[in-house]
């Protein structure tokens, strides 16, 4: 390995370049932004995650007896909405992608440094109305805010969170503007589109759903904000509104959104899988335009989620019909990335596990997908178990073990040091057991009924609903462990190489934790991403 | 329903639940082989091309692999099948979204956090259902307030009830028994109380339940009551009385398609008669002026499904009318029927009115 080889550590780089909480909070390094991300969404994960464990606990009896109605409609309200919006959403693209982008493209930083940290703001200060409504005593809609409900019938605080979801949502615009720039306009001399990682591609697709998308969901918003304070009648019919018109503009931009969670997640596995089987990875062209074409095609099966909701049964078949043709790219990828280990030469490292990991769980989530978007099967299990189970499968099992399993393959780079390989690959194995435990008897319960949102439910399905959240005490066990071994690393980890996973994408090019300016030198790409010689690679910088 | 501790899989008590059950096998078959294929060459390929310790990566002959045809062949075989899964649950949905034309009905308003359901014949319930088995049931719902869903495992199918607006939702019960009614829409606070009990009965049970009775009358009788106490009977002829002549003749209406003021048509059913209570102006039939005024806030969800059912008594049921004479033509009112007489004769639904 490079450590025999390893470069006199340069004594300064982006982490000690200049010292002080100032230097931090008014950085334009995109690094040290990533890192202010990074303590952003871990927060914000651990307080979602606190209210899945009080949810859990909750359901291990069928009475509900641990709290009362109001308050655990509160916890899965509040639960949702961190998680989706300020945890998932930002957690890849804004800390991987702002860190890793210019550096995968030879970059300097990203096009718009001040614009950059003027997302961070403008995403703490949505976080900032989230914990104030969480304060006052939290909201009760459920993430998905359904009209006549939340405008005139909540007796939650409904105006804080949509305007803090609104605000937040500004962070996610600006920043995939600034990726699509920075990808554009930013790539080191001889990086043509095609020699690009596949990382960039699935950044570039979620840049564009974010840029497009996200302004629906604003509108959306303020259009909620404006009926609950002043009843002007969009959506109650009350008023004179449309009570499913909400429903059409929620998802045009939430089902787009769930692209945004999983397709950087996507990318993430994509280098892991490929730096770990030494290998090129199978079908360049396929995950790159898949990443695309599924960019473009959520946008058109918004209407899946509504088939039981007055829309007319036509609309149903071409909505079905369009969600099948979405999963076609995703079933594509899956098989190239499994392709692209046969006849590699493995390393079951831990981002392996975690990549590993997240090829099976990443393919129930989405086999079970195909259950949903059939018409007959969806009117008995949507609004159920097996919804919830589905989108944990494609949201936690996919997004969240493609996070760490990004952040484990990226740490050394990150942050110079190396953690416990031991504890690394214990907690992959207990976040693999714990999350099936914890769902997959949730596939169970939906097909017999268990409607989701219940706070109370018949005896029947407790045996399941046990099993559930005994998983998820593991689960948190093993989400619990990596922040542990993680955080002791900083002080007591072994530096790390510049390369230590033998990677060749140009981020592995230079040092760890790399200097300011990302390469002493611009570097010059004469090859395509991953080009595995028998030779080590040499090393720049 | 008597009481379980555990259980695996649903009852299956209606007559569309084989055939969700049937599809959810082939789901179940094709996602199984796939997620196993998949962690099998996974870990099969981890395990065979494990890296040994020193050694240096091994080049690989890019072009030994037949990439192309591979790419070709992972797409479309999966296509293929899922266009199975799309025809097979479309067709399904079709059988779903079609109530049959014979159907007996029932009506029901969700509000929070109770369910309120009406029987043609005047019994009332509230979370529960009575009903007879092997006979296709059409439900009507609506919402006094915000969405909610009407949902029953047992019979695989559900529906959102949403306020402002009629849906329908129909099963065909085929096993006597007791079946959990859930809200599977989020309706606030009591969400997970909103629920109840269907029950199937044989037909006599059923029949001897329905004879307890509200003694209150029919659910027409009801909307008939309603009719003149509002001042509906002063303007439309129904019949019970010749109207005035200023708004449309009601007899024979329901089913068929009118022609409006604007040039456009409507279907004369039950979301039409609805509308027209609440906000009269906004589709007016060709002939007549913006006369009516609006009865919003003085009549209850309850008392509009009475209204409407009132209407229906009155002429051609929905479904079994082809072609369609516009409004305010027929001058002749027909005799009001009973709803059972409804259900049992459909051939009287295109007789002629006479009195």
């Amino acid at each position: 390995m490079i450590t025999a080889t390893l470069p006199e550590k340069p004594k300064k780089n982006y982490i000690n370049a200049t010292e002080g909480l100032k230097s931090w909070l008014l950085t334009y390094d995109h690094k040290r932004i990533a890192i202010l991300y990074l303590l952003g969404v871990t927060f914000f994960f651990f307080l979602g995650g606190l209210f899945a464990v009080l949810i859990r606990l909750e359901l291990a009896t069928p009475a509900g007896d641990l709290v009362d109605s109001n308050t655990y409609n509160k916890f899965f309200t509040m639960h949702g909405i961190i998680m989706v919006f300020l945890f998932l959403i930002p957690s890849i693209p804004a800390v991987m992608g702002n860190f890793l982008i210019p550096l995968m493209i030879g970059a300097k930083d990203v096009a718009f440094p001040r614009l950059n940290l003027l997302s961070w703001y403008i995403y703490m200060i949505g976080g900032c109305f989230v914990l104030t409504v969480l304060f006052f005593g939290g909201v009760d809609t459920g993430w998905t805010f359904y009209t006549p409900f939340s405008t005139s019938y909540s007796n939650g605080y409904v105006i804080a969170s949509g305007m803090g979801i609104f605000i937040a949502g500004f962070s996610s615009i600006l920043t995939g503007l600034n990726f699509i720039v920075t990808i554009h306009r930013m790539r080191a001399p001889g990086l043509t589109w095609f020699r690009l990682p596949l990382f960039i591609w699935a950044h570039y697709a979620t840049s564009m759903i974010q840029v497009l998308g996200t302004p629906v969901i604003a509108v959306t918003l303020l259009l909620l904000v404006l009926e609950r304070g002043l009843h002007i009648g969009f959506f109650d019919p009350a008023y004179g509104g449309d009570p499913v018109l909400f429903q059409h503009m929620f998802w045009f931009y939430s089902h787009p959104a769930v692209y945004i969670m999983i397709l950087p997640s996507m990318g993430v596995v994509t280098e892991i899988i490929t730096t770990f089987s030494s290998k090129k990875p199978f079908g360049y062209t396929f995950i790159a335009f898949s990443s695309v074409a599924i960019a473009v095609f959520g946008f058109i099966v918004w209407g899946h989620h509504l088939f039981v909701s007055g829309q007319s049964v036509y609309a149903g078949m071409v909505f079905s019909i369009l969600s099948y043709v979405v999963a076609i790219p995703s079933a594509i990828k899956v098989f190239n990335w499994t392709a692209t280990m046969y006849k590699g030469a493995v390393r079951l490292t831990t981002p392996m596990l975690y990549a590993m990991g997240f090829i099976g769980l990443f393919t129930i989530g989405g086999l079970t997908g195909l259950f949903l978007a059939s018409l007959g099967m969806d009117v008995h299990l949507t609004d159920t178990y097996f919804v919830i189970a589905h989108f944990h499968y494609v949201m936690v099992g996919g997004a969240i073990m493609g996070f760490l399993g990004g952040i484990h393959y990226w740490w050394p780079k990150i942050f110079g040091k190396m953690y416990n390989e031991t504890w690394s690959k214990l907690s992959a194995v207990i976040v693999f057991i714990g999350f099936n435990l914890t769902f997959f008897p949730q596939f169970l319960l939906g097909y017999m009924g268990m409607p989701r949102r219940y706070h109370a439910y018949p005896p029947e399905f407790q045996v399941l609903n046990v099993l559930s959240s005994a998983g998820a005490s593991i689960l948190g066990v093993g989400y619990l462990l990596p922040f542990c071994y993680l955080l002791w690393s900083l002080k007591y980890g072994p530096d790390a190489p510049p390369n230590p996973w033998g990677a060749t994408t140009l981020e592995w090019q230079t040092a760890s934790p790399p200097p300011t300016e990302n390469f002493p030198v611009t570097p010059v790409v004469t090859q395509e991403a991953y080009t595995y010689t028998t030779e080590e690679v040499v090393h720049v910088g | 329903m008597e009481p379980k501790s555990f259980q695996l899989f649903p009852e299956a008590a209606s007559s569309i639940a084989g055939q969700v059950d049937g599809l959810y096998a082939y789901l179940v078959l094709i996602s199984a082989f796939f997620s196993l294929l998949i962690a099998f060459l996974v870990v099969f390929f981890a395990v065979k091309y494990r890296r040994k310790s020193d050694e240096l990566p091994r080049p690989v002959d890019e072009h030994s692999i037949g990439g192309m045809v591979l790419e070709i062949v992972w797409s479309v075989i999966p296509l293929g099948l899922s266009m199975v899964m799309f025809a097979w649950g479309a067709s399904i949905f079709f059988t779903e979204s079609r109530p049959p034309a014979d159907s007996m009905e029932i009506y029901v308003t969700g509000k929070q956090w109770m369910w309120k359901i009406q029987h043609l014949e005047g019994a009332r319930e509230i979370n529960e259902l009575h009903i007879p088995v092997n006979r296709d049931i059409r439900l009507t719902l609506t919402s006094e307030d915000v969405n909610h869903d009407f949902s029953v495992p047992a019979f695989r199918t559900k529906t959102d009830v949403l306020p402002g607006r009629y849906t329908t939702e129909w099963f065909r019960p085929t096993k006597v028994g007791a079946y959990h009614l859930f809200c599977a829409e989020y309706c606030g606070t009591k969400h997970s109380g909103m629920i109840g009990t269907v029950y199937v009965m044989n037909e006599a049970d059923y029949n001897a339940w329905l004879g307890e009775g509200s003694g209150e009358g029919s659910m027409a009788e009801q909307g008939q009551a309603l009719f003149n106490q509002l001042g509906c009977a002063v303007c439309h002829a129904s019949a019970i009385n010749k109207g005035n002549g200023r708004c449309p003749n009601l007899n024979g209406l329901f089913g068929t398609t009118v022609d409006l003021k604007d040039g456009s048509k409507v279907r004369f059913d039950e979301s039409y008669i609805r509308e027209s209570v609440l906000y009269p102006q906004s589709k007016i039939v060709a002939g007549y002026d913006d006369y009516m005024p609006t009865f919003k806030g003085l009549i209850t969800e309850d008392g509009l499904l009475k209204l409407v059912e009132y209407v229906k008594s009155l002429g051609p049921k929905n479904g079994t009318q082809t072609s369609v004479a516009p409004a305010a033509v027929e001058t002749s009112a027909s005799q009001p029927k009973t709803p059972a007489q409804d259900r049992t004769s459909p051939q009287a639904n295109s007789r002629p009115g006479n009195r």
